[in-house]
Order: C-alpha cells, then sequence, then structure tokens
C-alpha cells in the first residue's frame, strides 16, 4: 500500500504509570522525615514573632515548652478571650510555672538537669505583662536559660498587626 | 522445564494506592515546627551587689503600652534603634589617658556616651500592656547591633565572622581541638563586647 498510510485514528498511546509509585514514595519519604509528632495539642493561638538574629534550639529532650496565648475559639467561651499559658495539655495561673518546671526537670535524666532550656513560645499577641510574671516564676526556680521562640525572619514584620 | 518452577508475578499495580494512603496520613499529621529563637540568659534571683553606675553608661530604653519606643525618654522609631545602640556601645568616650580608655572602639569618642564597651548597659523597661511582638523585634535589633559589632572585632582579629565561628563551635563534627581554639576566640570577642542587657521587673 502507499507509504502515508493512515493511522488508525484517535489511538494515543497510554502514558506510562509505571513511576508513579516510585514519585509519590519520594513524597511520602520528605513528609516522613520533616514530620514532628506533637506532644501535645495546642489550645492557644500561638503565631510566633519573626526574628532575624536567631540560634537553634538545643535538642529536644533538654527543652521544656510553655506555650502563651489567646485561648482558640473553641476553649474562647470558657476561659475568655485574654493571653493565657497553657502547660502540656492544661491551662495554668502564672503561678503554676514554677511548679511545672520542677516536675519537668525531675522526669529528665541527671546529667541534663542543669543543662535545660525553657522554650517559650508566646503568640506576637499577647502582652509582656504576662511574659514578666513567667519570666519572674522561671527564676524563682532557677531555670535562667530561656528561648523565645521565633520563625526565621524580617523582625519588623512584627510590628504590624 | 517443569511448569512448577515459574514464579508468579506479584501485581504492583495497588503499590501507588498504598503509598498514597501513607503520604496523605503524614501530609495531614505533619506540622513543620520551628526549633529557632532568641536565646537569652536571665540574672539569678538573689539581690545583686549594689554598685554605682554613671548614668551615661546606661541607655534607658523603654517601650510603653501603645508599642511606642522611647530612648533617654524621647520617642524613636524602631528602626533607628540598632544604629543608636550601635553608636552607644561603640563609643568609647573615656579619655586616652585613663585605664578605661577603649582602643578598639570606632565610635564619637563623645564624652556624655559610654566610657567602654564593658561598662555600656543597656537597659530596657516594658510597660505590662506592651506587646510581645515589638518586644521580640527590640530585642531582635538589640542583639543584631552586638552580633555586628563582634563581627566587626573578630574581622579584624581573626578574619572570620563571630557568627560563623560560634556555628562552627556549635557544629557537631568540629574536632575538639579547634573546638578548643574557637572557644578561646569566641570568649575573646565576648569580652570586648559584653552583652550587658538589663531587664527591670515589670509592677
Amino acid at each position: 500500500m502507499s507509504k502515508f498510510a493512515k493511522k488508525k485514528d484517535g489511538d494515543l498511546p497510554a502514558v506510562s504509570t509505571a513511576s508513579l509509585p516510585d514519585i509519590v514514595f519520594m513524597l511520602l519519604f520528605f513528609f516522613m522525615t520533616v514530620t514532628v509528632m506533637k506532644d501535645s495539642t495546642l489550645k492557644v493561638e500561638n503565631t510566633l514573632p519573626n526574628a532575624s538574629e536567631t540560634k537553634k534550639l538545643e535538642k529536644k529532650d533538654r527543652v521544656i515548652y510553655i506555650y502563651v496565648g489567646k485561648p482558640t475559639s473553641q476553649y474562647e467561651k470558657v476561659f475568655g478571650s485574654e493571653p493565657k499559658i497553657q502547660l502540656n495539655d492544661k491551662f495554668a495561673a502564672p503561678s503554676e510555672v514554677g511548679d511545672y518546671i520542677l516536675q519537668e526537670r525531675a522526669k529528665k535524666a541527671q546529667e541534663l538537669q542543669n543543662v535545660l532550656t525553657t522554650a517559650l513560645k508566646v503568640d506576637k499577641n499577647a502582652n509582656m505583662g504576662l511574659i514578666s510574671d513567667i519570666k519572674q516564676e522561671l527564676r524563682k526556680v532557677n531555670a535562667l536559660k530561656v528561648n523565645y521562640t521565633t520563625y526565621e525572619g524580617d523582625a519588623f514584620m512584627n510590628l504590624n498587626r | 522445564m517443569s511448569k512448577r518452577e515459574e514464579v508468579p508475578k506479584v501485581n504492583a499495580g495497588s503499590m501507588a494506592d498504598i503509598a498514597f494512603l501513607l503520604l496523605i496520613f503524614f501530609l495531614v499529621t505533619t506540622s513543620i515546627e520551628t526549633d529557632l529563637g532568641i536565646g537569652r540568659i536571665m540574672p539569678p534571683l538573689t539581690d545583686p551587689p549594689k554598685a554605682i553606675i554613671k548614668e551615661k553608661n546606661i541607655l534607658r530604653i523603654e517601650l510603653n503600652d501603645k508599642n511606642e519606643l522611647l530612648v533617654e525618654e524621647k520617642l524613636v522609631e524602631i528602626k533607628d534603634l540598632k544604629d543608636i545602640a550601635l553608636d552607644f556601645l561603640d563609643n568609647g568616650g573615656a579619655a586616652r589617658e585613663t585605664s578605661d580608655f577603649c582602643d578598639y572602639c570606632r565610635g564619637d569618642r563623645d564624652f556624655t556616651s559610654s566610657d567602654h564597651p564593658s561598662k555600656a548597659i543597656i537597659s530596657l523597661t516594658c510597660n505590662r500592656e506592651t506587646g510581645y511582638g515589638t518586644y521580640i523585634t527590640v530585642q531582635n535589633e538589640l542583639i543584631a547591633a552586638y552580633n555586628k559589632l563582634r563581627n566587626r572585632e573578630s574581622q579584624r582579629l581573626f578574619k572570620e565572622n563571630y557568627s560563623t565561628m560560634v556555628e562552627q563551635y556549635e557544629y557537631a563534627g568540629t574536632p575538639s581541638a579547634a573546638k578548643e581554639r574557637l572557644k578561646e576566640r569566641i570568649t575573646h570577642i565576648q569580652n570586648l563586647f559584653p552583652q550587658k542587657i538589663s531587664e527591670v521587673k515589670i509592677e
């Protein structure tokens, strides 16, 4: 027949999906490696401020976390809309911070007890009054090393609310 | 060849589905957390020994309840704070003959400002209503001023940035001999410009 025989019309070659599992696995491994399992559910709003002169936190087992912020909409009715402290899973008063630190410190291994850092994860709309109270409590129990956890970024972004 | 030796092929068609399932699980549970922050060491609660500090060696910074910044009781934009702190710390106002003379300062040598970087104290006062975001910005600017001066001296003395030295020191792979040397240099720089930020308790 002629050299220009008509191809069978409308017959597109099927796209090979053989590499699809590989691509999906690649994504899967990415997410598996960057995932940090949360150890407490946040009950407060927690938009951290930005800063550029940051330091990396130490290993996770040497850090005690304190969260501060406005209760989320779910808890707003019961706890009001003023910023609150969250320790582990509970809301707490500033006076309870000291006991909490001592408790957490006792749980850590002996050799780590003197090198602990307290990470303050504070919402950028919180007030300094509460932070000052927490700091005073921390000084009472001699937990002097604090870290104001922030995102990496331009610090002036904190100013426009 | 008998038929028995042929191994039947496992159908891998559903592998993608399984992987997708796992992927979606991790996508949902992931929260990428930050582990960066501004590190500070607070003074212990015991009463500090009373020392008489000259007024000119203190830079008074105040944040009021409207998130405004006051330096020496004058209203200042926060973006100017870094330069004010730099001028204050690097001033070196003591006269050449005195023991406090600062031979590495490059400031204005204004005798009404700080004598020596090791004597210069920045005092930060906040109001209870000051926003945390503003406070962090101010802290960040002050630390930026210190880091800039420390980097400058470090470049002059060791031809290396202070921040890179700290990074190398904290990196676990650095051999201990190099760490020892770095630590010496880091403390030397820190002694040239010690970070003296005093925070008064809010009543």
